[in-house]
């Protein structure tokens, strides 16, 4: 009686559980996984190297040392080791390029999204586009090659090498990321928005201001991140154009490096694996990804502070 | 055409009258041949099927249709007291638009505080004193039967909000600029039916106040809320005439099947 029962309850048919798809699936479910993890994992191994690399970076030098010293000069005889003067050269080309590319980038979006014609936007986007695929080295040339030797007929006592014609490149540079992806923010605004305000007598520009770009706060807001991450970033441009004396100013007419541009310089070089100097660039480089998160947490909480639902 | 109770018609005022009006989505014509009126502080209601041309002709009272290429108006809508052409190629849409206010199908409210969606059409009129606003946003909130609601709360943002205390709140922002012609364009559709109580009796009781043209797929609530229907169909004005004899007396057979269900 008993086994009667039991075999009624296992007996499925052609509806039973298929081990041939079971498996199929978990497959396909481990392959995404892995490569999830991958990602992840790169990263981790990223920090853990910058971090143990600067550990032994850290025996010598002190962190007092290297977050008060106004002399970087690893590789003289009189070596120093203080960030401030690199640090200094990143926020300084980093602040003239997005006082450029923001402001336009922003400009351009506006333009693109709520006031050009289905033409103009088909053709400038691309272009727009293309901008950003230009290889970085090229711009490093075009600042220093073109646009110093202008910046010159001004300001005629501007040295060869300098922040400001970088980071006006830089600037430039920069545009097409933060243009595209404003834009792109600003056209996800449903349609019925930009009705509502129009219905109650608002020119477009007072759309576009006042009801659009709130609207669209948390991916301008992405799009202003990415912007900065890429200036704080960037590397062949103030490599070539900015000069790589580690100086320690805030005045964009005079040359500086920055960090980028010393570890570029120092990976180049011939310093031998172990040695203080060879270990400086661990320490410069978990400075620059400590500069780029602080970014990144900051337009992580406004995103979310001003995340807008419609 | 045919428009019922002729007599007692001519000794009504008309706010706006359209005369021959043809409406073309690039080369369809959307609109064909509309004649009818809008009677002053009365509400009208534009009925008929899906696709019929009803929210068309109301997006032309406010120039809507201008926002998008390839759209054209012919024809004319005569707004008074001005005697003027509101479709004219001169007569800019955006004055027309600060006279014409609009209430649409889904609550669209902008993402800002509660006073400042109901504050917008005044601040987009360049009125900046704080006390003229306060004042002009209170009376809204009180005409729209949300005052009470929103009172000590004005400037939470407005998405939290529930759909049809959103739609009363875009009714406050259409009334704050004081709109001679309000649209609304299926204004209940997106509400449950309480909600819906609260805007059809909030539109009852801004009759004599505002003339008002509203479209609905509702039969029953262009028959609750209206003092004249219009029923459309296929881009044309089939019968326009007082709600009552519209719903009980129709003309036209057409009109006639669609209201008793046999159609649409």
């Amino acid at each position: 009686m008993t086994e009667w029962r039991r075999n009624k309850a296992d007996r499925v048919g052609k509806l039973g559980f298929s081990f041939r798809r079971h498996l199929h699936e978990k497959f396909i479910e481990f392959l995404l996984f892995l490569s999830a993890v991958l990602s992840i994992a790169i990263m981790f191994a990223i920090i853990v190297m910058l971090l143990k690399e600067s550990w032994v970076f850290f025996q010598h030098v002190s962190l007092w040392d290297f977050l008060t010293d106004t002399q970087w000069t690893p590789l003289f005889d009189d070596a120093h080791y203080g960030i401030l003067p690199l640090v200094s050269g990143t926020l300084v080309s980093s602040f003239i390029a997005l006082a450029v590319a923001l402001p336009l980038g922003t400009v351009i979006a506006v333009y693109l999204s709520e006031f050009a014609p289905f033409a103009v936007r088909e053709v400038a986007k691309p272009f727009l586009e293309l901008l950003g695929g230009v290889p970085t080295v090229v711009y490093g040339y075009f600042a220093l090659l073109f646009v110093t030797p202008l910046l010159q007929a001004i300001f005629p006592e501007l040295p060869g090498f300098n922040l400001l014609s970088a980071g006006l490149v830089m600037g430039i540079m920069i545009i097409p990321y933060v243009s595209s992806m404003t834009e792109d923010a600003m056209r996800a605004v449903p349609m019925n928005l930009r009705e509502g305000s129009y219905a109650m007598g608002a020119t477009r520009f007072q759309t576009a201001i006042r009801v659009v770009m709130p609207a669209a706060f948390s991916g301008i807001a992405a799009a202003y991140i990415l912007g900065i991450s890429r200036a704080v970033g960037e590397t062949m441009v103030v490599a070539i154009a900015a000069g790589m004396q580690p100086n320690l100013t805030w005045n964009p007419m005079e040359p500086a490096a920055t960090i980028t541009a010393y570890i570029v310089q120092v990976s180049l070089g011939d310093l031998p694996h172990g040695s203080i100097g060879y270990q400086t660039i661990f320490a410069a480089g978990l400075t620059l990804l400590i500069l780029t998160l602080i970014f990144n947490i900051i337009g992580h909480v406004l995103r979310k502070r001003y995340r807008e639902v419609y | 055409m045919q428009i019922g109770q002729e007599g007692q018609i001519e000794t009504i005022t008309y706010k706006s009258e359209v005369k021959n009006l043809n409406f073309y989505y690039g080369a369809f014509n959307a609109l064909k041949s509309i004649n009818m009126v809008l009677h002053d502080k009365k509400i009208t209601a534009l009925i008929g099927p899906s696709g019929c041309g009803k929210s068309t002709f109301l997006r032309c009272f406010n120039r809507m249709h201008d926002l998008y290429p390839g759209n054209r108006y012919d024809g004319e809508i005569i707004l008074y007291p001005d005697d003027v052409n509101i479709l004219a190629q001169n007569v800019d849409p955006i004055e027309v638009r600060m006279r014409i206010s609009m209430v649409f199908q889904k609550p669209n409210p902008f993402p800002k505080s509660i006073y400042e969606n109901v504050a917008y059409g005044l601040r987009v009129r360049g009125i900046k004193q704080r006390a003229i606003l306060d004042e002009r946003v209170e009376l809204a909130l009180r005409n729209s039967a949300l005052w009470e609601e929103v009172k000590d709360r004005q400037h939470d943002l407005a998405f939290n909000l529930s759909g049809g205390q959103q739609q009363r709140l875009c009714i406050a922002r259409a009334l704050a600029t004081e709109p001679e012609i309000l649209l609304f364009d299926e204004p209940t559709s997106a509400l449950d039916p309480i909600a819906t109580a609260s805007i059809e009796e909030l539109i009852t009781d801004l009759k004599n106040k505002v003339t008002i043209l509203i479209v609905t797929h509702n039969m029953q609530q262009a028959a609750r809320v209206s003092d004249y229907t219009a029923y459309m169909y296929l881009g044309e004005l089939i019968e326009f005439g007082v709600t009552d004899t519209i719903f009980i007396k129709p003309k036209n057979k057409q009109t006639e099947d669609y209201i008793t269900g046999r159609f649409g």
